[in-house]
């Protein structure tokens, strides 16, 4: 923990100054707006009550929803994340302000208006100093929910400390996690103490505390344009955090190529939409995604062969095979019988929201049966199979296919766990037994779990049936694990581009975007 | 001086002040008087504009308030409530600095107008850094009118003044409004449903019902000489004791019988006192002096019996005019 703290200190300062500043613009602007709508509602009470109404719907969105919501009008990035950032810090402001007003003594007022004070004096010098106090409350509320959901702003590639929690939750990785998270508290609780410190004597302290607001939004986008490497090439690249951090991801790839190019971390889904929006123009994808063909995207050529085969295939424990014995027969039935046509097309379908992940596991199912087995067994009182799957599409239909294919076939009964964050975090479950079966991927067996010597990669990566043999005997050995046969396809992760820019800059392989890149360079 | 001309104000169409004219000269002092909901205090807050009549004209000096900018009108008068509501989050001079600061008064002019209001309400010169709430009701009220009073208005409207405070300080506040040189060149007019505060603090009293002036009076004229059954029926029970209290012993000397000094003294007066409620509580005492004073020396010597009997002549014969 302490180790990874010190690699990472330089970063983990950066997300913080990057967080700060998300949630400093965002709590300011929602201070400047969401005081004067407090002010204004004072003056109509007939709005009042429906505009605080919605700044109260607005704070039950849940926040991931608000973010994704944002995407379509505005892309990815900074801007939705500070708009939602804004929106969420918005009801507790008004709200405060509009009360604090409201519930100044009556007489009071009176006695002001009666000494001959103008609308804007009784405002300036008798109601908003006496609800200071209830509106800064407010503010300190807005101020600790924003930190805390500022850290889901990672996902759409606004940055943050939220980078290393999702980082983390991927990689299955604790210290990553913290890394992310103990910031998170700390900026939160210590923004919380400032803030209480100026609510004592919030009348004396105003303008510092003004001034300070405006040092961290102020401060934080020069610092940051200072620090930027100059993108001279104009080619921005989007990764997800799993792609961006495994060793056989985009450290590696940037390694064997010499390849440079600024990378935001964006969630699985919104890289696919970055790129097609323009927003990125590099990403990893995997070669099966049905939106290859549907948004029009260049699969660069691997020219190198970077990218080990990445065959799908169930894994399972060796014990779980000696447990439920039909099932290794069962399933050695599928080797082959998947063509990458299909899955890809099943994949758009889902994606599309044409087809449900059910539906495509049906189609799938009877596209490899062909009617052939009908199960007449009852089932067997064994303990139910527990099939997990990965977060995305792919993984979804493959396991749900599976546990339909098992329950056609053998007596068993299945039960679907999906959806887990990464890679790391599903193979623990499944090595603790929580998940007894999931579809996984040649190469990512290899180079995540097995972990063999550069050397003997590079011997490997030619040869598919060599990978397997290899993997498997590992897995094996390390495990008690076996990989069996595959269902016929590879989905080897690639960098993809947009046809269009793709020809524009004439680039075919990697080696080309290397080139092309490098070209700025001299 | 103040004039208010055919004043009607309606609430929901039905009139809570209605036709109301009234005059009080400059310097006088115009009591209110009136039940809860009488419209007395609509009547008060139209005269600084808090409230504006549907019909009729209000004059002070001489000039329609009407025509006058709002917030220009009342920073030209004093204006003093039952609540209070000085400013918590100002000190006390701040608080009695209001209006001068919002007309831009300088700052050494306003300091030593502030030292001067708090010597005049009887107040330490320290509290002038102090805030509201660590002071005492009493002291929280001489503040509001120090702060009514802070940039020499003319005219002084004073809603329920003291009507939250103990009747110890009270009686106190009172006697300062009324003896107080700072109050004398001012016109007052002051709505109180209090029967003694009304007749205490007027030079007139005006009674007010359902919107409308039933009588308007001195004190004494309301007390001796009202035929209105609805001002009887609101002064009541309290009669006898407010006209004890109104009469100074110089109106009924020309009835009284003096006597020898010779019994044991149990009073001495000033001949411009006003001791006949004391004296009529003192039941079995009629044997007993009373001895009378001026301010060049004694008057005379008086049975307490023969005052007693001088008041009641003195009574019918006002009763009779």
């Amino acid at each position: 923990m302490i180790e990874f703290l010190k690699d990472n200190i330089g970063e983990i300062g950066e997300q913080t100054m990057e967080h700060l500043w998300l949630s400093g613009i965002s709590i300011f602007l929602s201070c400047v707006a969401g005081i004067s709508l407090g002010l204004g509602l004072t003056r109509n009470q007939k709005l009042a009550g429906f505009f605080i109404g919605v700044t109260g719907v607005m704070q039950t969105i849940p926040s991931l929803a608000m973010l994704g919501f944002f995407i379509p009008f505005l892309g990815i990035g900074k801007l939705p994340a500070i708009l939602a950032l804004f929106l969420y810090a918005l009801l507790p402001i008004v709200r405060n302000t509009y009360t604090g007003i409201q519930n100044i003594d009556a007489n009071i007022r009176e006695a002001a208006i009666s000494m001959g004070m103008t609308r804007y004096q009784l405002l300036a010098k008798v109601e908003f100093p006496l609800a200071l106090p209830v509106i800064f409350a407010g503010i300190r509320t807005a101020t600790v929910i924003n930190v805390g959901v500022a850290t889901l702003c990672a996902l759409i590639g606004a940055g943050g400390l939220g980078e290393f929690i999702f980082r983390g939750i991927t990689l299955n990785s604790t210290p990553m996690i913290l890394a992310g998270a103990i910031p998170a508290s700390l900026l939160a609780i210590s923004l919380d103490y400032a803030l209480s410190l100026v609510q004592k004597n919030v009348r004396k302290r105003l303008w510092p505390f003004i001034a300070g607001m405006a040092i961290v939004v102020g401060i934080y986008p020069v610092w940051a344009s200072l620090s930027q490497t100059n993108n001279k090439v104009g080619l921005v690249a989007g990764f997800n955090s799993e792609f961006m951090n495994r060793a056989d991801g985009w450290p590696g790839l940037s390694e064997a190529y010499d390849l440079q190019l600024p990378a935001l971390e964006l969630e699985i889904t919104l890289m696919y939409e970055a790129l097609k929006n323009q927003e990125a123009d590099v990403i990893a994808g995997f070669t099966t995604d049905g939106r290859i063909q549907s948004y029009n995207l260049r699969v660069l050529e691997d020219d190198l062969h970077y990218f080990p085969p990445y065959y799908a295939a169930p894994i399972v424990k060796l014990a779980t095979l000696k447990e439920y014995p039909l099932l290794e027969a069962s399933l050695e039935k599928l080797e082959g019988k998947i063509p990458k046509e299909l899955i890809a097309y099943l994949n758009l379908k889902v994606d599309q929201h044409e087809f449900t992940i059910e539906q495509a596991a049906d189609s799938l199912l009877s596209a490899v049966t062909k009617g052939v087995f009908v199960n007449n067994r009852s089932a067997s009182g064994k303990e139910k199979l527990v099939i997990g799957s990965k977060a995305f599409t792919e993984s979804y239909i493959l396991a749900a296919f599976l546990s339909r294919y098992i329950e056609a076939t053998t007596s068993y009964r299945t039960d679907l766990k999906l959806g887990f964050g990464g890679t790391k975090l599903l193979f623990d479950a499944f090595l603790s037994g929580d998940i007894k079966l999931y579809p996984e991927y040649t190469g990512t067996a290899l180079l995540v779990f097995v972990q063999p010597d550069k050397t003997v990669i590079d011997s490997l990566l030619q040869s598919p049936e060599k990978i397997h043999t290899f993997t498997n005997r590992e897995l094996k050995e390390d495990f008690g694990v076996v990989m069996l046969p595959s269902f016929g396809f590879n989905n080897t992760t690639a960098l993809m581009m947009r046809e269009e820019l793709a020809n524009q800059l004439g680039i075919v392989s990697i080696s080309d975007l290397k080139n092309y890149i490098n070209r700025f360079d001299q | 001086m103040v004039e208010l001309v055919n004043i009607t104000k309606l609430y929901h169409k039905k009139p809570v002040v209605n036709n109301v004219s009234l005059f009080v000269p400059k310097g006088q002092t115009l009591v209110l008087l009136g039940k809860s909901g009488s419209g007395k205090t609509t009547l008060l807050k139209m005269i600084n504009r808090l409230i504006e009549p549907d019909e009729g004209n209000i004059l002070i000096d001489g000039e329609n308030i009407a025509n006058r900018s709002v917030e220009e009108l009342r920073r030209n008068i004093g204006y003093v409530i039952q609540a209070i509501g000085l400013f918590p989050h100002w000190t006390v001079a701040q608080n009695i600095a209001t209006v001068p600061a919002l007309i831009d008064w300088p700052k050494d002019k306003i300091s030593s107008r502030v030292s001067e209001l708090l010597e005049h309400m009887g107040l330490p010169q320290q509290f002038a850094s102090r805030y509201p709430h660590e002071l005492s009701g009493g002291q929280q009220q001489r503040i509001g009118v120090a702060r009514a009073l802070a940039a020499n208005p003319s005219l002084l409207l004073m809603d329920e003044p003291f009507g939250a405070l103990d009747p110890i300080i009270r009686k106190e506040i009172q006697s300062d409004f009324q003896h107080l040189s700072i109050f004398k060149e001012m016109t007052k007019i002051v709505v109180t449903h209090d029967v003694k505060e009304a007749f205490y603090l007027g030079d007139e009293v005006a009674l007010i019902d359902e919107g409308k002036i039933i009588e308007k009076a001195t004190p004494r004229n309301f007390l001796f000489n009202s035929t209105s059954n609805l001002v009887k029926g609101f002064i009541g029970e309290d009669a006898w004791s407010l006209k004890l209290s109104q009469v100074a012993l110089s109106e009924v000397i020309s009835f009284l019988a003096f006597a020898k000094d010779s019994a044991e003294e149990v009073l001495i007066c000033h001949i411009d006192e006003k001791p006949f409620s004391r004296i009529f509580s003192m039941v079995n005492s009629d044997q007993q002096q009373v001895k009378i004073i001026d301010d060049s020396g004694l008057v005379g010597h008086a049975f307490v019996g023969d005052l007693k009997a001088s008041f009641l002549k003195f009574e019918s014969q006002l009763v009779a005019d």
